[in-house]
């Protein structure tokens, strides 16, 4: 059934349809709303979940490591400093291969502090081991709630999944969702199953040392169970599409690509942005085309380059920097095309919340027809 | 040992893992000059050398981490440390 609703809201009763057992946050802005909301199920019981409140992000993902270990299914949700917080659980939790759900509500990092977007948090935990879906609207944001705990919870998996959206452009803005029915999603998203769990008459520790005769190849384990994930996540989107009329079965998304000279990369929120601009240069016979990652993690090399392979020009639309390098993003898809003869060139934008408008893609593929990349797009030289 | 999922254990692995994959040299017990004093035992702490029937010692390099204590005390000189290519 369509709901107006806010981002945050429409994620919250997603998550309450995926019958979490543990919810363990802590609020931080722009992530608030969705924790809020999801303590108020708790206390007016329409979500048979233990709430536990902590002081700190660090305990929260704890306090979540430690309810996935007991065989439940446990939700979290933060962003920026939050998750930095969180940092050394993130590897904890792919490492002991324990699946859980996190929604980040992308936010620039300190310092300086800003409250508002770009997406910096999460692709600084591109490393972590963890699933990493980017959504373009808040249908898209609800959706793969359902689709991340399926895939992570999959034995072939075993992975945690952060469940990326743009903060205060996504989260806070109400738009048309469509949302299933508790038995629709009963019937797509099974109880977990754990593969192990904490038992006090079967004891059993979870990540336990490895010496260098053995670390290795849990390591390599480990990256493996995140390229298995792919058959999974291709399965889980499709499965979702048959159920639910939406597919997500696809990593990468095109957008008027097939004759695109000029194809834009970009993540989340920013791609509706790059529609409506290539609409408009469409419009005015230049062809522009968008090629959206949804699925960062496991990183879709082979479908990426495919889907590129036409284009004359690759403009990479980067919300980070890895100082001192590049936007992560443009590396990897500069890895993808290696050999391919396409130039790549790399445009930092919209950080700690500047707007990207329509104007601005089109100025960025004028610049990407000439040449000029790799820079931070927009700067105000005035201020400088 | 084969890996375990998120590597986990079962209580008791101190026993069923080899922990002497740490070591770098290994104590090779020469039983030339050894007088079976057992001070090689007393001084192991991994309590890993054992007294056979005949009385002389012999550590259990499943568990030795080469740490050299043995052949350092040994009054008789009989224990070498030999560096362990793997």
């Amino acid at each position: 059934m369509m709901h107006f609703v806010e981002g945050s809201i429409a994620v919250a009763q997603a998550v309450r349809m995926c019958r979490p057992d543990v919810v363990s946050a802590y609020p931080i802005t722009p992530q608030t709303h969705i924790v809020e909301a999801l303590a108020e199920m708790v206390a007016e019981c329409k979500l048979d979940a233990e709430y536990i409140t902590v002081e700190s992000e660090f305990s929260a993902l704890s306090a979540c490591l430690g309810a996935v270990a007991a065989g439940s299914r446990a939700y979290s949700a933060t962003t920026s400093q939050g998750l930095f917080l969180m940092f050394e659980v993130c590897f904890n939790l792919a490492g002991m291969r324990l699946p859980m759900v996190m929604t980040v509500a992308n936010r620039a990092v300190s310092a300086p502090i800003s409250i508002w977007n770009d997406q910096q948090d999460s692709i600084s935990l591109r490393d972590s081991g963890w699933l990493q879906f980017y959504a373009e609207d808040n249908q898209e944001a609800a959706d793969l709630h359902y689709i991340a705990y399926k895939v992570a919870e999959d034995h072939k998996v075993l992975l945690p999944a952060m469940v990326c959206f743009d903060g205060f452009i996504l989260t806070h803005t109400y738009e048309p969702v469509d949302m299933p029915t508790q038995e629709e999603v009963d019937a797509y998203l099974p109880r977990f199953v754990p593969l192990a769990k904490l038992d006090a008459n079967d004891p059993i520790s979870f990540g336990m040392l490895a010496t260098p005769d053995y670390y290795m190849e849990f390591r390599y384990a480990n990256d493996q169970a995140m390229h298995q994930s792919k058959e999974k996540i291709r399965e889980a989107g499709k499965e979702f599409g048959a159920k639910f009329g939406r597919d997500y079965s696809a990593f990468v998304e095109g957008y008027r690509l097939e004759d695109a000279e000029t194809a834009l990369v970009a993540l989340g929120s920013l791609c509706g942005t790059a529609k409506e601009a290539i609409d408009e240069m469409r419009a005015a016979g230049k062809k522009v085309g968008l090629l959206k990652i949804r699925v960062y993690r496991p990183f879709p090399v082979e479908e990426l380059a495919a889907a590129l392979k036409g284009a004359k020009r690759v403009a990479v639309l980067d919300k980070n920097i890895s100082l001192g390098s590049k936007g992560a993003v443009a590396l990897e898809v500069k890895d993808a095309l290696y050999g391919s003869g396409i130039p790549v060139h790399d445009y930092i934008v919209g950080l700690g919340g500047r707007d990207i408008r329509k104007r601005d893609i089109a100025r960025i593929v004028e610049l990407a027809e000439k040449g000029e990349g790799d820079l931070f797009y927009g700067l105000r030289q005035e201020v400088m | 040992m084969a890996l375990s999922v998120g590597c986990t254990a079962r209580p008791g692995k101190s026993r069923a893992n080899r922990t002497g994959a740490w070591r770098v040299f290994k104590p090779v017990f020469r039983h030339n000059k050894c007088t079976k004093c057992g001070i090689c035992s007393l001084v192991c702490p991994e309590g890993c050398i054992i007294e056979q029937e005949d009385e002389f010692m012999i550590p259990d390099y499943d568990y030795c981490k080469g740490c050299g204590l043995c052949a350092e005390e040994c009054p008789a000189e009989d224990i070498e440390m030999v560096k362990e290519e793997k």
